[in-house]
């Protein structure tokens, strides 16, 4: 999988979509229980605002000096001992984790949950191969088992399939026979992983932020996948954007707050890793060999730009989570590995307006995604730089651009507006009967599938106000 | 007597007339007298909020001049329009002077219950309603205005009313201006929850401080035939 999840159109993926009413319902459910859990753990935490404030700082400060921090980073992982490759594209960070799985001769992959390798087509590359990979997280490995179903959430990628679901699938392509009890079917996959984690070369993980002072990476999770996937293979690769990196120890221990009570409501999740370069000759355990990739793939095209502000997204989800209209279409809809607010917004700068344009306008403005930000990205501020980027270019529909001329050209016009006014109530009223219009064509047709439209009040205020004394 | 502009937004010259009536109504039982500056038009929203920042400019200009007339208050009984004029100054950005002028404007701005409460003083209005209400927050208000208890203040000084909480009072309706027709689909889903939401508790009055929410929600209550009466805030603060 690379960044765009289906072949279908956006139109096509929302009939499709809406029509899912197991995922409708789990989305439903989840949003609640997540909206509630991220809250009650911000007021928990106190001065919710402030800590947001920092997080902001710490990432803008980052974004600001990313030459330099990208340099030390880099520098402190070679002094530790590890390799470091900085890709420009998908495809050289793939072709270099290719060059070392040959090298390695290795055979079998595990693979602890991470966007940017999905971004990147990693497990296609990997497959095209004919190595074997596995998912570790839980999450993942239910996506893999179905047949590389595409994600629909970042944190919780399988958010869309219901227990039922998931016990059918694991029936179908791993030979369980259980019940759709959570605990079980998580035993039945422990039991699975752990011999693949035994027998693996290769252990790849991503990097929630990487340390620029000590050369570390960090992993945030909660069922110790990535312990292990980074801690039994002889080798690691840790795969990473090129934003993700903060200046100390002491600004990870402000973004990891922010990240756990974010995604998942939690004050730390079950395991926070700082890994610090490949085994020492003293440790008894840990990778042979570190390898970090450091992923461009159109990041430095944003930076300096007004869409800069969406390289401090940390990936915690919470715009997801509270976003209605992701509510209502699911991560799938949105045909990118970054589905809601936060996915409307990246996708279409890493991946372009020929396979995203619809998603800026999937968007009411309501801005409740901004409210809940822990690094306070203008979420909608940045949708509707996309819209109004893709009105310069001309990429809008021309029935659009035309409507809007005139609009404008009217409403700019104080005389021809007056008229309008007094015209447009009087023609209203003649027409909108009991909330109905005697045709209902193009955009009213949307308007009039659910809804009545207003009842008309007669003349206009002006008019009223012009006669009134 | 405190002298007051009206910014009555393009939705209730044309079609919500009694909305922007009753305004006047209330600020002059409140002591204002109302001015309606003639040259005013539409703060743009369709076509801004549609990414066509850049020709709308010339309304925005029109609109800043149109009230220009005078330094009085400029009241409107439309959250997202008043959040919409408020955004004016950095578009701006390449024109300082425009955005030096455009930033008076949005200075002397206020939604209908935030001049009331705020400006006025006043969290009663000697209103009189009886029955069970639900008030919708709208996005307009809460997220891009910060006017959050001013209309939930004025509403419970309102003799008789009942307030009633729903599940997701503060998620949006789906209305999202052009959205509701762009994305014809999503934005029905999104109503549809909400009047669901609504129905749930049983409330006499669906109460909203913007009239395009109450459009949409009320569009569906008519569809679906709900018996729950729509009302602007101001009908209720003139309810006696």
């Amino acid at each position: 999988m690379s960044m765009k999840t289906s072949s279908k159109n956006f139109q096509e993926r929302i009939d499709v979509q809406m029509q899912n009413d197991v995922m409708l319902h789990t989305v439903a459910h989840a949003q609640g229980l997540m909206f509630e859990n991220r809250q009650i753990a911000a007021d928990k935490l106190g001065n919710w605002e402030q800590w947001r404030e920092m997080g902001k700082d710490i990432r803008d400060h980052v974004l600001e000096n990313l030459d330099y921090y990208l340099q030390q980073l880099s520098d402190n992982v070679k002094k530790n001992g590890g390799h470091v490759f900085f890709a420009q594209t998908a495809i050289e960070a793939t072709d270099y984790i290719e060059k070392i799985i040959k090298e390695k001769k290795a055979k079998k992959i595990v693979k602890a949950k991470s966007m940017v390798t999905e971004e990147i087509g990693l497990n296609q590359m990997i497959l095209r191969n004919g190595w074997q990979v596995v998912e570790t997280d839980l999450g993942e490995y239910i996506l893999q088992c179905d047949d590389y179903n595409a994600p629909s959430h970042i944190v919780v990628p399988a958010l869309h399939k219901s227990r039922a679901q998931i016990r059918e699938i694991f029936k179908d392509k791993a030979g369980y026979t259980g019940t759709d009890n959570p605990e079980e079917m998580t035993r039945f996959v422990r039991e699975h992983l752990r011999h693949d984690f035994l027998e693996a070369d290769i252990g790849i993980t991503g990097c929630n932020f990487a340390v620029a002072e000590s050369g570390s990476i960090s992993l945030v999770t909660n069922e110790g996948n990535a312990r292990l996937s980074t801690t039994l293979p002889k080798v690691h690769i840790a795969v990473m954007g090129m934003e993700r990196i903060v200046p100390t120890f002491e600004e990870l221990d402000i973004v990891i707050s922010l990240l756990c009570r974010s995604a998942v409501g939690q004050a730390l999740t079950g395991y926070i890793t700082a890994l610090t370069g490949p085994r020492e000759d003293d440790n008894c355990d840990g990778p042979e060999e570190f390898h970090l990739v450091i992923v461009d793939n159109g990041r430095s095209d944003i930076l300096g730009t007004k869409f800069q502000d969406i390289l401090r997204c940390i990936r915690c989800a919470a715009c997801i989570n509270t976003c209605p209209a992701y509510r209502h279409i699911g991560g799938q809809a949105y045909g990118s590995i970054y589905p809601g607010p936060i996915g409307a917004v990246l996708s279409p700068l890493l991946g372009g307006y020929d396979d995203f344009k619809e998603l800026p306008y999937a968007c009411t403005l309501c801005k409740a995604c901004h409210d809940v930000c822990p690094v306070k990205i203008p979420l909608s501020d940045l949708l509707l730089k996309h819209r109004e980027k893709m009105a310069d270019q001309k990429i809008t529909p021309l029935a659009e651009r035309a409507a809007v001329t005139v609009f404008n050209y009217v409403n700019a016009r104080p005389i021809l507006w007056n008229t309008s006014v007094k015209i447009g109530a009087r023609i209203a009223t003649g027409l909108i009967k009991k909330g109905k219009l005697p045709i209902n064509i193009g955009p009213i047709k949307e308007w009039t599938n659910t809804r009545d439209l207003p009842n008309p009040d007669g003349e206009s205020f002006r008019t009223w106000f012009k006669n009134r004394k | 007597m405190q002298k007051v502009n009206l910014f009555v937004t393009c939705l209730c010259d044309t079609v919500k007339a009694d909305v922007a009536k009753k305004t006047v109504q209330l600020l002059e039982q409140l002591n204002c007298e109302i001015i309606f500056p003639e040259k005013q038009g539409c703060c743009g929203q369709p076509a801004i909020n549609s990414g066509y920042i850049e020709s709308s400019k010339p309304a925005m200009k029109t609109l800043i001049k149109a009230f220009e007339i005078n330094n009085y208050p400029i009241v409107t009984p439309a959250g997202s329009c008043a959040a919409s004029i408020k955004n004016y100054p950095k578009y701006f950005a390449s024109e300082p002077k425009w955005a030096a002028r455009a930033q008076q404007i949005a200075n002397r701005l206020f939604e209908l219950t935030q001049f009331i409460v705020n400006e006025l003083g006043i969290d009663n209005v000697g209103a009189r309603l009886a029955g069970r209400a639900v008030y919708h927050p709208s996005c307009s208000l809460i997220r891009k205005l910060g006017v959050r208890e001013e209309p939930l203040c004025l509403l419970a000084n309102v003799q008789g009313l009942e307030m009633l909480a729903i599940e997701n009072q503060e998620t949006c309706c789906g209305f999202g201006g052009t959205f509701s027709i762009k994305m014809g689909e999503i934005s029905s889903a999104m109503v549809k929850e909400k009047v669901q939401h609504i129905s749930k508790v049983e409330p006499d009055f669906l109460i909203c401080a913007d009239v395009s929410c109450l459009m949409n929600i009320g569009g569906r209550i008519s569809r679906e035939n709900k018996p729950v009466k729509v009302m602007h805030i101001v009908d209720v603060l003139l309810s006696r």
